[in-house]
């Protein structure tokens, strides 16, 4: 589910999203992280953040690098994953890069935020003026480092734009707290519909 | 003969014993009987260090023993498992591969429980047959055995037990407590019971609380033996043993910890020794002479009197006993977990394994859940060691890490 780290730009990217989350969240919270794939992210939390951290990941080797990095992982799906918890178990739940592959992205986001107090959600943006450039000129579905996949063959299968979550909360009574978009590794100040790569919501509940 | 032992061996190694309890020092038990003295059998394996912090505590399976690893001196030492039917074969041919332990693959310098750094201890049960006390043992008030007159034990007894071994030992506090099936309910049951004595569990195709499945087959097994001439009400030791009824107890035990994949793998239709069908009763399938074996062999290291005890004491295990619930029993446990379960076991199920983990993780616990493909059924907890080598020596590893940084 997560982006493919072959190329240096996509890795940086992805690096530069892990370290931009982390900047969210204050040292000893209780975290979850759904997909949390090699565990990259929770590890950073653990170690220089402190927090209590909680992952969920349904591919084997993702958990098998988890518990070598020595985190606590559960192996599975995100309903499942999410479902065993009692209500507020978090600070912060993260779903990052991870909400256009899920079958339910409103369940999983209301869930979420039953679990949690904050949710943290990171997305490729796919209203981004090169995924728009490419779909105008070609006609074909885009690809891009985030969205590397054949159209036929990929977990994301529920893509998104900035203005689309935005829309979301305003229906779902989720306020966000804050906003940032990226594009390479930098913030995005203007237009961020049409040049944000990536994009994180700090949301909660109203 | 012993010529040489194979890398990764924990070397030869020889029982122990431990007797405790003494009179008017009995163990009480969970039904109100009280039990002593009782020995215990043992094995240890690696180093106790300095600050005692890296002992690992493996629990054994129904049919297990003390002797979980290395090469046993002992006289008429015959491992736990039928061996070479459990895939042991790697040993190497020098070593009579009967006297391999019964978790070999998974303990020795370089496994996963790695005897280079952790001190590794295994017992016997209460109840059982292979040194510690149980049905078979010489009852002292009467000078004879005790068959029936044995007290009915429970996993929580046999834990109650083992903690006289730990203290015994000078340990405070284990690194870890480990086993599948049965050793796992003992495993969940220390950390529960004993919560300052136990800083990780690791529970393999395990449950916290035997299925109505699981209780119907044990029942079988029971019925097989009990219903044998020779059981004679359990009172047949110095006569002939039960052992068409032990041995029928034994088959059934072994359907259920195979799988349909697994026995379609082993067996197929496979007729042994002929190529035709004979028009008779005599076993003549692969998987009917494999279920012979195994029953035979059985009865040659186990008494009946122990099996009706163990898959009783399996039987009674709730972890929520006590407690009110599954989720209150966790309540104030703090070691770490990390649950094992295996895609085609079938008598300790995924689902079960997932009921511990929901448990743990409503208390805010601690708690890791891994689910192995595999074809091998319950038996896999024995089999995958290689799937689950480098998840234990990753979660191990840390735990050590994080109880040296604490003290």
């Amino acid at each position: 589910m997560k982006p493919e780290v072959g190329t240096r730009d996509a890795r940086l990217n992805y690096r530069a999203d892990l370290e931009r989350i982390a900047s969210f969240v204050p040292e000893r919270s209780r975290v979850l992280d759904l997909g949390c794939g090699d565990g990259a992210l929770l590890k950073l939390l653990v170690d220089r953040k402190h927090v209590i951290g909680r992952g969920v990941e349904i591919s084997e080797e993702g958990v098998r690098d988890c518990i070598s990095k020595g985190l606590t992982v559960y192996h599975g799906d995100l309903d499942e994953g999410l479902g065993d918890y009692p209500n507020d178990s978090f600070d912060y739940v993260i779903l990052s890069q991870t909400l256009q592959a899920v079958h339910k992205p409103e369940f999983v986001l209301k869930e979420m935020l039953r679990v949690g107090a904050v949710g943290i959600v990171s997305f490729p943006n796919f209203a981004y003026w090169k995924i728009r450039w490419q779909l105008l000129t070609t006609g074909r579905m885009p690809k891009t480092d985030y969205l590397p996949y054949e159209w036929y063959d990929t977990p994301n299968i529920h893509l998104l734009t900035v203005k689309d979550f935005h829309d979301f909360c305003a229906s779902h009574c989720l306020a966000v707290d804050q906003a940032c978009y990226l594009t390479n590794g930098h913030e995005v100040q203007t237009l961020p519909n049409l040049l944000a790569k990536l994009a994180i919501f700090v949301v909660r509940r109203k | 003969m012993l010529e040489t032992v194979k890398k990764g061996s924990a070397g030869f190694v020889s029982t122990q014993y431990f007797t405790f309890a003494e009179p008017p020092h009995e163990l009480e038990l969970d039904s109100g009987e009280r039990l002593g003295p009782i020995t215990l059998a043992f094995e240890t394996y690696g180093r106790l260090n300095a600050d005692r912090s890296n002992a690992v505590l493996i629990e054994h399976a129904l049919s297990g023993d003390a002797h979980a690893a290395g090469i046993s001196v002992d006289e008429n030492s015959i491992s736990a498992l039928e061996l070479g039917m459990h895939g042991i074969e790697s040993a190497g041919g020098t070593i009579d591969k009967r006297r391999l332990g019964w978790w070999d693959d998974m303990i020795g310098p370089g496994k996963a429980f790695d005897t280079d750094k952790y001190f590794v201890i295994c017992s016997n049960v209460i109840g059982g047959c292979r040194g510690s006390t149980g049905p078979s043992s010489l009852n002292p008030r009467t000078g004879r055995p005790y068959g029936l007159s044995f007290p009915v034990v429970t996993i929580a007894d046999m834990v109650r037990a083992q903690r006289h071994l730990i203290d015994y030992l000078g340990i405070e506090r284990l690194l870890t407590v480990t086993g599948g099936s049965m050793g796992g309910m003992q495993a969940l049951e220390w950390a529960v019971s004993y919560p300052d004595r136990v800083r990780s569990c690791i529970a393999f195709a395990t449950a916290a609380r035997l299925s109505a499945q699981g209780i119907a087959f044990d029942e079988v097994g029971r019925q097989a033996i009990m219903a044998d001439p020779h059981w004679r009400n359990g009172d047949y030791y110095g006569l002939a043993n039960p052992d068409t009824g032990l041995a029928i107890a034994r088959m059934v035990g072994h359907i259920t910890y195979l799988s349909d994949e697994s026995m379609h793998n082993k067996f197929g239709r496979r007729l042994r020794n002929r190529e035709k069908y004979g028009y008779d009763f005599s076993p003549e399938f692969e998987v009917e002479s494999y279920l012979h074996y195994q029953g035979d062999a059985f009865t040659k290291r186990f008494d009946a009197n122990s099996y009706l005890y163990i898959t009783k004491a399996i039987d009674y295990f709730d972890l929520s006993n006590g407690h009110g619930s599954l989720k209150a029993a966790f309540r104030g446990v703090n070691a770490r977990f990390l649950v094992i379960s295996f895609t085609s076991d079938w008598l300790y199920p995924s689902y079960q394994s997932k009921e511990i983990v929901r448990a743990i993780k409503a208390n805010a616990g601690d708690v890791t859940y891994f689910e192995v493909e595999s074809s091998y059924g319950h038996d896999a907890f024995l089999l995958e060691y290689e799937a689950v080598t480098p998840l234990v020596t990753g979660f191990l590893a840390h735990t050590l890490e994080a109880a040296e940084r604490r003290s």
